[in-house]
């Protein structure tokens, strides 16, 4: 009996636990971002008062003016990046996969060492050959130009790694075969039959690809420098600026606009996401 | 896998179908990475700088680097904010990863709880950080009310002019966008370990806490493993959050090495020969840590193909003997 009683006392102790680790935690995960968007709504006396409140206010047309008042265009940023981001996942997963199809489906002398280069290369972050990647850009003219950031996004080794694993079990080469007994060629084969069975795991990492490009900030700032080629996460770091230092609001508000997109997919996608992070997670 | 039909050999479309990636790789990638190289042995300063010469002495850059104070500085900087935001990191992340999957004590709400702890990690960092340094000025941001309010502190505090504060705010900006992803990864580490250990040590009494160390934590080697240089990999890059957090300072103390590549480069003298040097520097670093990340994965792999192997001859074994059978 006193085992018994025990034993529950400590799975209650154990779920009460549980639940105020989670209830704490959420808390701090979710007010840095309560207080972004309830800030973007008061004006910049009332922050100076309480800088912390849970109600809106109504000056989130006035913190609108002020935030356009100085050369922030969010609309622009926006359609930069998410051109840039579009044009970059589609790149990033069509070539993928299709790279990852010329490791599966076919068998070559160097399919092996190729792999292994892809295995190879799947930590090295681009950060890390910027200098050289910037002094090219600039030689061949391409310096504030996206396709300086879209193309690179063909080569894509965690996709491909992740494809590869996906493509394994999915992809049966009997089907492949019975298509070329009906005498389709191998491109037709590839964009007809094999990309169709991929959709599943193309769609999960379209949103990974498209959340990396919209998020990334070191390349496109060593790039982009026209002031109407900047994305929305370059517009982010000049809030930081002196021309914004006393506009709370307008601050609260500029981050409020940037993020928004993010939470949009975000909250549309996120069972996508997360099972995509249970499966995949191949990111720093 | 079969690829040939009727004596066709289709081998040359595994080549036709990498071209891209290889041609991109090749001009995007390697590239780009030699010629970072080499402009580390070279003279290569000031803005948009094309002509340049190899230096007398190659290594000068390298030299100058190892010597500079700022970017050991950076080095022992980012190590010290990677080990602040990691050690809670796999910490919380165990823990709600034991508690998320307990069969004995359910909890309600796992999916909400997983949206919301997951959500700072695809939130942009760009944006996370402008964030926090508004979320900490000083004398009227939202912390500094807090503090005030609740008789925490008679005066608000300016965190951003003091060293230990701002590093520990950007490790904790850090620990909050990557809690969620870690414990993500872990939960279906967990899920992974065959249920049959775990009803072998229920029958044998084992008891919540000793299932979770004995059983659960060395099965989960592996991910952990992962987990660990992965986000080492990622710390030695972390440049979004200290940037924007408080541009590196103050007196240098969130600078990060990747924060420092970029300074060197991409301001004032604009020294890309020197961050190029200390950008290879970094690249060495990493490929070590991805080294130990291949070996550790590659084994993995291979001991499946092996066990594939091993069954495909037991089956063809069968049908041999089942043909004899027959006959």
């Amino acid at each position: 009996m006193a085992v018994v009683a025990g034993k529950s006392s400590g799975n209650v102790a154990f779920k009460i636990f549980g639940y105020a680790l989670c209830i704490f935690l959420a808390i701090i995960s979710l007010f840095p971002f309560v207080i972004m968007i309830v800030n973007s709504t008061r004006s910049t006396t009332q922050i100076q008062q309480h800088a912390v409140s849970l109600i809106p206010s109504t000056y989130f047309f006035k913190n609108l003016d002020v935030l356009l008042d100085k050369s922030f265009d969010p609309l622009k940023g926006f359609f930069n990046s998410l051109i840039i981001s579009s044009c970059s996942t589609i790149c990033t997963v069509y070539f993928s996969t299709m790279t990852a199809y010329a490791v599966v489906a076919y068998d070559w002398k160097l399919r092996k060492p190729f792999f292994t280069l892809i295995m190879c290369v799947l930590m090295i972050p681009a950060q890390v050959s910027s200098i050289g990647f910037y002094q090219f850009v600039y030689k061949i003219g391409l310096t504030n130009n996206f396709l300086a950031l879209i193309l690179p996004s063909i080569a894509a080794p965690t996709v491909v790694f992740f494809m590869r694993q996906y493509m394994i079990p999915a992809l049966p080469m009997e089907i492949l075969q019975s298509a070329r007994i009906d005498g389709a060629g191998e491109i037709r084969i590839f964009n007809q039959i094999a990309l169709p069975m991929m959709k599943p795991a193309m769609a999960t990492q379209a949103i990974f690809a498209f959340v990396t490009s919209w998020n990334a900030l070191f390349l496109p700032q060593i790039l982009l420098i026209d002031n109407d080629k900047h994305t929305l996460p370059i517009m982010v770091s000049q809030l930081n600026g002196d021309i914004y230092r006393t506009e709370f609001g307008a601050i609260y508000l500029g981050l409020f606009l940037t993020v928004l997109p993010v939470l949009v997919i975000y909250f549309l996608l996120s069972k996508h996401i997360i099972a995509g992070v249970a499966l995949g997670g191949v990111k720093g | 896998m079969k690829t040939k039909l009727k004596g066709v050999s289709y081998a040359k479309w595994g080549y036709i179908f990498s071209i891209p990636f290889i041609v991109t790789f090749l001009i995007f990638s390697l590239y780009p990475t030699f010629y970072t190289l080499l402009l580390g042995f070279t003279d290569c300063v000031g803005l948009n700088n094309t002509e340049w010469k190899f230096l007398e002495n190659p290594f000068d850059n390298f030299k100058t680097i190892f010597e500079n104070n700022s970017f050991k500085k950076s080095l022992k900087n980012t190590v010290l904010i990677w080990v602040l935001n990691f050690t809670p990191q796999i910490t919380m992340a165990l823990l709600l990863s034991a508690i998320f999957t307990s069969h004995r004590n359910e909890i309600k709400g796992k999916g909400f709880f997983k949206v919301v702890f997951y959500m700072p990690n695809i939130i942009t960092a760009a944006s996370v950080a402008v964030l926090f340094n508004a979320l900490f000025s000083y004398p009227i941001g939202p912390v500094n009310d807090l503090l005030v309010s609740f008789g925490f502190r008679d005066e608000p505090y300016n965190f951003l002019v003091y060293k230990t504060p701002s590093q520990l705010i950007v490790a904790f900006i850090q620990f909050l966008t990557w809690y969620g992803n870690t414990m993500i990864v872990l939960i279906s580490g967990i899920l992974g370990i065959s249920p049959d250990i775990y009803e072998a040590a229920e029958i044998d009494g084992s008891n919540g806490w000793q299932t979770f160390w004995q059983i659960t934590v060395p099965n989960l080697k592996t991910v952990l493993l992962y987990t660990l240089i992965t986000s080492l990999v990622g710390g030695l890059n972390m440049y979004d959050i200290p940037k924007l957090f408080n541009k590196g300072g103050p007196d240098g103390s969130t600078l990060t090495t990747s924060v420092f590549i970029a300074n060197q480069a991409f301001s004032g003298r604009y020294l890309y020969n020197r961050a190029a040097a200390a950008s290879m520097i970094l690249f060495a670093l990493i490929s070590i840590l991805s080294a130990i990340l291949f070996w550790l994965m590659r084994d993995k792999d291979e001991a499946r193909i092996e066990k594939e192997k091993r069954d495909a001859r037991r089956a063809a074994k069968k049908q041999q003997k089942e043909a004899i059978k027959w006959q």
